[in-house]
């Protein structure tokens, strides 16, 4: 049995301080944004979500690549842990996005292309859960999932430019001006601060969590050799 | 064998090597094609589920959502590719499950061919299917809603966005019939994956429509190109992974 690595235990301590440095930095050192208000603070783990959950995608068509060159089931773990974080964090960055929206833009949701390409994504890694569900055969899942991921790698850009290219031609009728211009605002020295470092704060805490799910899944393998040596 | 002759058969294959190559990879592709075709004339399936599957959604269209002259002209685009991609997954669907489970798909990956040949046999052959509900479908629109459909631009964009559609429908319907939930999963694998094609295919379709100057639908034409490509490179690509044994 092995036991939990010593730089993974550094690396969670390291996780937890940086995010309350973090949280505070958004409540106490960035200045309050002069029309928005208070709920402009939602702006900074909005950022950094949204990266962190972009991060794990392209990891996980990354490690996609990686199973099919070499084959190792590894990978096709590093792939699924990737795709589960990242699957989590984007859905807290589209309901922070919402809370955002709600007051500066005057409704929880809009067609925004940001927005729709992200929840386009979300369903596309969503349907990557299902596949490996209808899948029993662990050679042939990692081999299914690792196609799929790298089609979902190469769809979500095209999506994103086809769906801004919908609404760059089709005028906003709705809503009394463009949506991506109105909550737009000038950052002040102390806001980019604060946004460069949750985001580096929450990149930590991805490789921290990403490092735990993969020891999770490696541990799972060994359980399930186990119970297929006690069955025989 | 006398020496001589093994000297001009080895220049001859060397002289002619990669063109003999490409021409054995399209015998076999259209080997495929005529296959799917054969057996289609035959039982006819296929394709006459696609079109009263098709007609029946346009039918629903038409309660559901009030086909009267003045929506039609917004709604057409929209109710025409929403019925193409319905009908067009249940092709996809019974296409590979045909292969899968007569154990012909077996059959297929032993014969001595490249893999991807066999991916676009598949292909083209799901496509003239699409094809020819395609060619169904607009006249039977035509004839119930009173709307004018034959317009060159429109059969163009019809063209591109079907082979977009079936680029990937092909190569996700082979993933699909290999899990335990295929019929339902073809759909959910696909639909979030075609998003971008069929957004550029009805904006560009009802531009067409509305005759709006080519400049503006020239846009979504490039997208759909640019899909096209994408995909039928990185299906080619990846194909020999999905049915790997």
């Amino acid at each position: 049995m092995e036991t939990k690595p010593r730089l993974l235990n550094v690396l969670d301590w390291v996780s937890l301080v940086l995010f309350v440095i973090a949280t505070g930095m958004v409540f106490f050192y960035a200045p309050t944004e002069a029309i928005m208000g208070q709920v402009q603070r939602v702006f900074y783990f909005h950022v950094a979500t949204a990266w962190v959950g972009l991060l794990g995608f392209i990891a996980a068509g990354l490690a996609g690549i990686g199973y099919l060159r070499t084959n190792n089931l590894k990978w096709d773990n590093a792939s699924l842990a990737a795709v589960e974080i990242s699957l989590i964090f984007f859905a807290v960055a589209i309901v922070m996005g919402s809370i955002w929206a709600r007051p500066s833009w005057g409704t929880y949701w809009t067609w925004e292309p940001r927005l729709t390409t992200a929840t386009v994504t979300e369903l596309i890694y969503a349907a990557y859960l299902l596949l490996r569900q209808g899948l029993e055969d662990p050679e042939r899942r990692a081999r299914f999932s690792a196609v799929y991921t790298i089609l979902g790698c190469i769809s979500v850009p095209i999506t994103f430019v086809s769906i801004r290219l919908f609404r760059t031609i089709h005028p906003v009728v709705i809503g009394n001006a463009d949506a991506a211009a109105q909550g737009g605002f000038s950052m002040t020295p102390a806001m980019f601060q604060t946004m460069m470092f949750s985001v580096v704060t929450f990149s930590v805490i991805f490789v921290a969590l990403l490092w735990h799910r993969i020891r999770l899944g490696n541990l799972a393998d060994k359980v399930e050799q186990l119970r297929l040596k006690l069955a025989q | 064998m006398k020496p001589e002759s093994v000297v001009s058969r080895t220049q001859e294959t060397s002289e002619s090597g990669p063109l003999a190559g490409a021409r054995a990879f399209v015998r076999a592709t259209f080997a495929v094609v005529w296959k799917d075709l054969a057996a289609e004339m035959r039982s006819r399936e296929l394709i006459s589920a696609m079109l009263v599957f098709a007609l029946l959604v346009l039918f629903i269209f038409n309660f559901a959502l009030e086909l009267d002259p003045k929506t039609r002209s917004t709604v057409t685009a929209g109710v025409l590719w929403v019925t193409f991609t319905f009908a067009g997954t249940l092709g996809l669907n019974r296409s590979m499950a045909m292969e899968k489970d007569r154990g012909c798909l077996d059959g297929l990956l032993l014969t001595p061919v490249d893999r991807s040949a066999i991916y676009f046999g598949k292909m083209i052959g799901n496509l003239i299917f699409m094809f020819l509900v395609e060619a169904i479908v607009f006249p039977a629109y035509t004839v119930l809603y009173s709307a004018n459909l034959f317009n060159l631009g429109l059969v163009f964009v019809v063209f591109l966005g079907s082979i977009g559609y079936i680029a990937m429908g092909t190569l996700l319907s082979a993933m699909a019939v290999q899990t335990r939930t295929r019929d339902i999963l073809l759909p959910i694998l696909l639909f979030p994956l075609t998003i971008p094609i069929l957004i550029a295919a009805v904006k560009a379709s009802a531009g067409f429509l509305a005759a709006d100057p080519l400049p503006e639908i020239l846009s979504w034409i490039n997208l759909m190109v640019v899909y096209d490509v994408v995909f039928i490179a990185a299906a080619f690509m990846v194909f020999d992974y999905v049915v790997e044994e």
